[in-house]
């Protein structure tokens, strides 16, 4: 049976997704708006960077989040000067490593959704006396709801299930930063292999519930696409 | 013409430039003719402000919604207009009653619900209020569409094509809404159609566009009987009137109306006495004669005066004439022109060979 360590992951694990899938949505639901609407010639390069950890091997990415991160990286100069410390090797580093490797994972759902929309409703809109910000809240959002459940859950579970990133930036400090795919490489190494069945099998479990509920409730046929 | 809407754009982009300078009236319906991509539309989504000339001025009564002078351009949701698109655009998310509701609850002054009321009656759709968007045949949407924008009681009604996505049938079931909105609102409407037919049934005024400029404007009849424009040239050129109904006579079953030239016969209406009627005049069924000749089967012979002639390079006149004040258009050979010396001025008698009823 699961332990109190086992329990602590769980909870972590819990945490860590929820947050940082909380922050993706606030900052991907912008950020997919202008990828969908804009015409400007950088949209190229930053879909591109925002689609990046669905290519890189997560251990790249965590790499030069260390570096980044780090006491001699730029942003690790800025958050010590700030008096918060670095990053790395807390929980807040956890958030920060999940939220832009499962970045994609959110904005992409929303991006497509926002596209399927096409600019009619919302000149419909304008023309009713919605001003842009109105009509964001009173058309689009009802319109891409599909988008949104697509986007919450699978940023959450992508973030539920990442390792490497994980290992690289949070290490595999218990009740820190260790989260349930690190105790399932550790319960392995230490040939717990029962321990080690009960939170595999856990998370099966959970993702295939979690995907099976998606594909049932979400209409995917031209408004919302799973990235692939 | 009491004309209280000036309207002033200069744009292009790629090949197209619109370049016009309009003052149009501020009540009855005025079409915006034009093949595709005469600008028609580009020019009412500037009116609009949906597309942002850079150049451009724009008075609605009074109160200017763009002045690219002084950097003014009032965004589209500040605008007190209403808009009728091609596609209905109702918002899939909502049923009619909360699509009805969606720009009335965004109005700073209310309107009131008897004028909200009659607007649902007089488009018929009271009984559509439950249904979503989906649940709606093509006719029905563009009818609630065009409540929609109506119940904000809008300065000015722009309709794109509003009657271009639906087959003939569903055309005929909107047509006689738009009529009589005409009739019993107060609220004038740009309505943009390349369709001859909605332009002569709908338009009181006209504006001929092609290649995004501004041909001809002016009042419809007057405009349709201008023979230098290609409209009176065109083999299916016709002229538009309105008369009003004097007498039935039941035993020949025909109908008499009036007009300021005199009286015309039709085939028997079922209209009382007093109302009034569209009718259209076909110049291809038009001849021009200098006596009253007794021995024809024509009913419908009358005196009038000829006002204008074009000669085109195949062997057809345009000849322009007034009966009374009404204006008509006939299509007659060079040959019978020189033949009776046809020329500006001149008294001969017309006869009408056949009208069609267009509302």
């Amino acid at each position: 049976m699961l332990t109190s360590a086992d329990f602590a992951t769980l909870r972590l694990t819990f945490q860590v997704a929820s947050l940082a899938t909380i922050l993706m949505l606030l900052f991907g639901t912008p950020l997919a708006w202008w990828l969908a609407r804009t015409q400007s010639k950088y949209k190229g390069i930053i879909n591109a960077i925002v689609a990046l950890p669905l290519v890189l091997p997560p251990t790249v990415l965590g790499f030069y989040l260390l570096i980044i991160l780090g006491k001699n990286g730029p942003i690790g100069q800025f958050t010590t000067q700030l008096g918060w410390g670095t990053l790395p090797f807390t929980f807040a580093g956890l958030v920060v490593s999940s939220f832009l490797y499962s970045l994609p994972f959110v904005v992409q759902p929303l991006q497509t959704a926002f596209s399927a929309i096409g600019n009619r409703p919302l000149e419909a809109a304008a023309t009713l006396r919605a001003s842009p910000l109105d009509t964001f809240f009173s058309v689009v959002l009802p319109l891409s709801t599909s988008g949104f459940l697509t986007a919450t859950v699978l940023g959450f579970a992508h973030t539920v299930g990442e390792f490497g990133v994980v290992l690289m930036v949070g290490g595999n400090i218990p009740d820190k930063t260790r989260v349930v795919s690190v105790q399932i490489y550790n319960h392995v190494e230490a040939l717990e292999y029962s321990q080690a069945h009960w939170l595999a099998g856990g998370l099966l479990v959970f993702s295939f519930c979690v995907l099976w509920l998606l594909y049932s409730s979400v209409n995917i046929s031209s408004s919302t696409q799973l990235p692939k | 013409m009491n004309t209280s809407i000036l309207a002033k754009f200069k744009l292009s982009y790629g090949e197209f430039k619109l370049d016009v300078d309009l003052s149009l009236p501020n009540s009855g319906i005025t079409v915006l003719f034009g093949h595709s991509g005469s600008g028609k539309t580009t020019l009412l989504r500037c009116i609009a402000g949906l597309q942002h000339a850079p150049e451009g001025f724009l008075s609605i009564n009074g109160v200017i919604w763009q002045d690219s002078t002084k950097h003014l351009f009032i965004p589209t949701y500040q605008r007190a207009l209403g808009y009728v698109f091609q596609e209905a655009n109702l918002f899939a998310h909502l049923n009619v009653n909360e699509n009805l509701h969606y720009g009335l609850k965004r109005l700073k002054n209310s309107v009131d619900t008897i004028q909200k009321e009659s607007i649902i009656q007089l488009l018929g759709i009271s009984h559509l209020m439950a249904r979503m968007p989906d649940n709606l045949s093509g006719g029905e949407r563009q009818r609630v569409a065009i409540a929609r924008a109506l119940v904000l009681n809008p300065q000015i009604l722009l309709m794109d094509e509003p009657l271009a996505s639906l087959d003939w049938e569903r055309k005929q079931e909107v047509l006689p809404f738009l009529i009589r909105l005409n009739q019993q609102l107060k609220i004038p409407v740009l309505y943009v159609t390349h369709s001859k037919q909605e332009m002569a049934q709908l338009a009181d005024y006209l504006v001929l566009m092609s290649q995004g400029k501004v041909d001809a404007t002016g009042r419809l009849a007057q405009t349709l009987s201008r023979v230098n424009l290609p409209l009176a040239q065109d083999r299916q050129a016709s002229c538009v009137w309105d008369v009003c109904v004097a007498q039935h006579d039941s035993v020949d079953y025909l109908t008499q109306v009036a007009f300021s030239g005199g009286r015309l016969y039709l085939p028997m209406i079922h209209l009382e006495i007093g109302d009034t009627l569209r009718i259209q005049i076909f110049a291809r069924d038009v001849s021009i004669t200098l006596d009253i000749s007794t021995q024809t089967s024509i009913l419908n012979i009358l005196p009038a005066t000829i006002v204008d002639i074009y000669h085109d390079e195949m062997g057809q006149s345009v000849v322009s004439l007034n009966v009374g004040e009404h204006t008509l258009l006939a299509h007659i050979t060079q040959k019978s022109a020189v033949f009776l010396d046809l020329s500006v001025g001149k008294s001969v008698f017309v006869q009408i060979k056949g009208t069609s009823i267009l509302n």
